[in-house]
């Protein structure tokens, strides 16, 4: 298990989870979590997926996650989980 | 399992509030490059260097899209040169030739600045030290990567006041060397006390013969961070204000640890220290003056700075330990004039004067710090500013460092461009009284007594 946050921020639109699912589907990508929430009028989802299985080709899943969001007009960031858990756990 | 508002908070600090690395700094001991001819210590250099730090771009520029971390700079730091070329260098110009082999091992590993052409000359100094000392004009005209530093005194020894009365010489010497580039190679020349084996940050850093062969050092920063974390409890208790900054310094040294971590695992470095120092650059929002100003000063520079900025170091300090088994370096916050907007605009208001930064530098984490002087300053009076500090260095055991600008053919009221993270700054004025009667005096300050502490 090698676990990364996906982040995708923008104007909320029909299809954006769909559209990232469908590409993670497509890559064989496990998501093990889903939350969403609006801050400052701004759509925020986070979805925890396992990328074990993409560790070499992970530099080429974020270039596309960020054109996917590019297509849509939402910004995808896609980063390993340990920076999270660095900063806000003991 | 991490939640949204943590991750919206995180990505917050990177996007909007300038968090980042500052710098991955790879320590190299160049100890096994001495040899009899100058030509065998260049190669051996060049071999040395690109051996050990061939993968660390490429290895910053993975780390940072992984992690989604921004890190702006990838350095090296050496062996105090004076050291490695002992054995064969007989004239300054061959310590230019090893400066020349340093620059184009640099650029060759793709890193922006290696730090080392230094001497460590805290009690005497030798031959060797010397000659290259009297290299650094030359050699930093010569070169675009490479930065120098001289330590001249320590709490151990006392102060090298032939050291100091030198060093003078060459700040001049150096601005008119690099005269048209409005004396830039002084950006890249700082002359310190009490200086750290460890630093990664620039121009000070250099590898000390007490480290181990290679070494991974990770400068943090994040003067954006506090700032924006201080405007949420304005008006608030020094306890709120101090648990702020701690909770914020915890927060942005655990990424450094990471990063410094995941560099030392790829690249098969040891990992030395993190360094979390508050770096401010020229980017709007990224300044310690802005955060001296949320605490509650109007200008950096009026009444009350001295104690904030004291404050913040400490608290800086504090939340960084707490993060990091192995914090080093500097640690704290810096105070640089060009390379701080705030800062910028505080001296070209006049709220900011050289002797309030002289009293900021008795409690912040280095010292006089990228501050463009008048061209005419004498030599002795540059010298004179550099005892002072080094003094403050010595008597509370601190580092203290000077990195001064006399712009060669500026005065005050003009502006001096050094571009990109060093900025710009106005020229400040100088005491105008004169210390060359102190400053010709041979020998060296002896070292304050170490008891009696009142």
């Amino acid at each position: 298990m090698n676990r990364s946050i996906i982040t995708v921020v923008g104007k909320d639109t029909v299809g954006i989870i769909a559209r990232v699912c469908t590409y993670l589907a497509g890559k064989d990508i496990n998501i093990l979590d889903i939350t969403q929430t609006i801050v400052q009028g701004y759509f925020n989802m986070m979805m925890i997926v396992d990328t074990g299985n993409i560790a070499d080709d992970f530099h080429e899943f974020t270039a596309d996650l960020e054109k996917l969001g590019q297509s849509i007009g939402v910004q995808i960031k896609c980063q390993r989980e340990e920076i999270f858990e660095k900063m806000h756990r003991i | 399992m991490i939640n949204i508002n943590e991750v919206i908070e995180t990505n917050l600090m990177i996007e909007k509030e300038n968090l980042d690395v500052r710098t991955i700094t790879v320590g190299i001991s160049l100890l096994d490059c001495a040899a009899d001819t100058v030509d065998e210590v260049c190669r051996k250099i060049k071999e040395k260097i690109i051996r050990v730090a061939g993968n660390l771009a490429e290895t910053a520029e993975n780390i940072s899209m992984e992690f989604g971390i921004p890190i702006v700079n990838k350095r090296i730091s050496i062996t105090p040169i004076s050291i490695v070329g002992a054995s064969s260098c007989r004239t300054p110009q061959d310590y230019v030739k090893i400066a020349l082999a340093l620059d184009e091992a640099a650029e060759k590993v793709g890193v922006n600045f290696l730090g080392g052409y230094s001497a460590i000359v805290s009690k005497g100094m030798t031959e060797s030290d010397r000659l290259l000392i009297e290299s650094i004009p030359e050699a930093l005209a010569r070169t675009g990567r490479i930065c120098s530093s001289v330590n001249v005194g320590s709490t151990k020894t006392g102060i090298n006041m032939d050291a100091v009365r030198l060093m003078g010489e060459i700040v001049k010497k150096t601005a008119e060397a690099t005269k048209e580039h409005d004396s830039l190679g002084c950006a890249k020349l700082v002359v310190l006390c009490n200086a750290p084996d460890d630093n990664p940050f620039m121009a000070g850093a250099f590898h000390g013969v007490t480290e181990t062969d290679a070494i991974i050092n990770v400068g943090v920063s994040g003067p954006g961070v506090v700032k924006y974390a201080l405007e949420s409890v304005r008006g608030a208790s020094f306890e709120v204000l101090c648990e702020t900054i701690k909770k914020t310094a915890f927060k942005i040294t655990r990424v450094g640890q990471l990063v410094a971590q995941e560099a030392s695992r790829r690249l098969g470095i040891p990992f030395g220290i993190i360094d979390l120092s508050l770096a401010p650059t020229p980017a709007i929002g990224d300044s310690v003056a802005d955060i001296l100003q949320e605490i509650g000063v109007e200008k950096a520079g009026a009444p009350g700075t001295t104690a904030a900025l004291a404050m913040l170091n400490d608290q800086v300090k504090k939340g960084g330990v707490m993060a990091s088994s192995y914090v080093g370096g500097l640690s704290g916050a810096f105070i640089p004039v060009s390379e701080d907007q705030g800062m910028i605009e505080a001296a070209e208001c006049g709220a900011l004067t050289i002797e309030k930064l002289e009293a900021m530098t008795c409690v912040c984490s280095v010292g006089l710090d990228m501050i463009a002087i008048p061209g005419d300053t004498p030599a002795s009076t540059i010298s004179g500013i550099i005892a002072d500090e080094a003094a403050i260095g010595m008597v509370n055991q601190k580092t203290t460092a000077v990195r001064i600008i006399p712009v060669s053919g500026k005065t005050v009221g003009d502006n001096v461009e050094f571009g990109g993270l060093l900025g710009h700054a106005p020229v400040m004025p100088v005491n105008r009284f004169g210390c060359s009667d102190f400053i010709s005096r041979e020998g060296r300050i002896p070292a304050p007594i170490h008891s009696f502490k009142n």
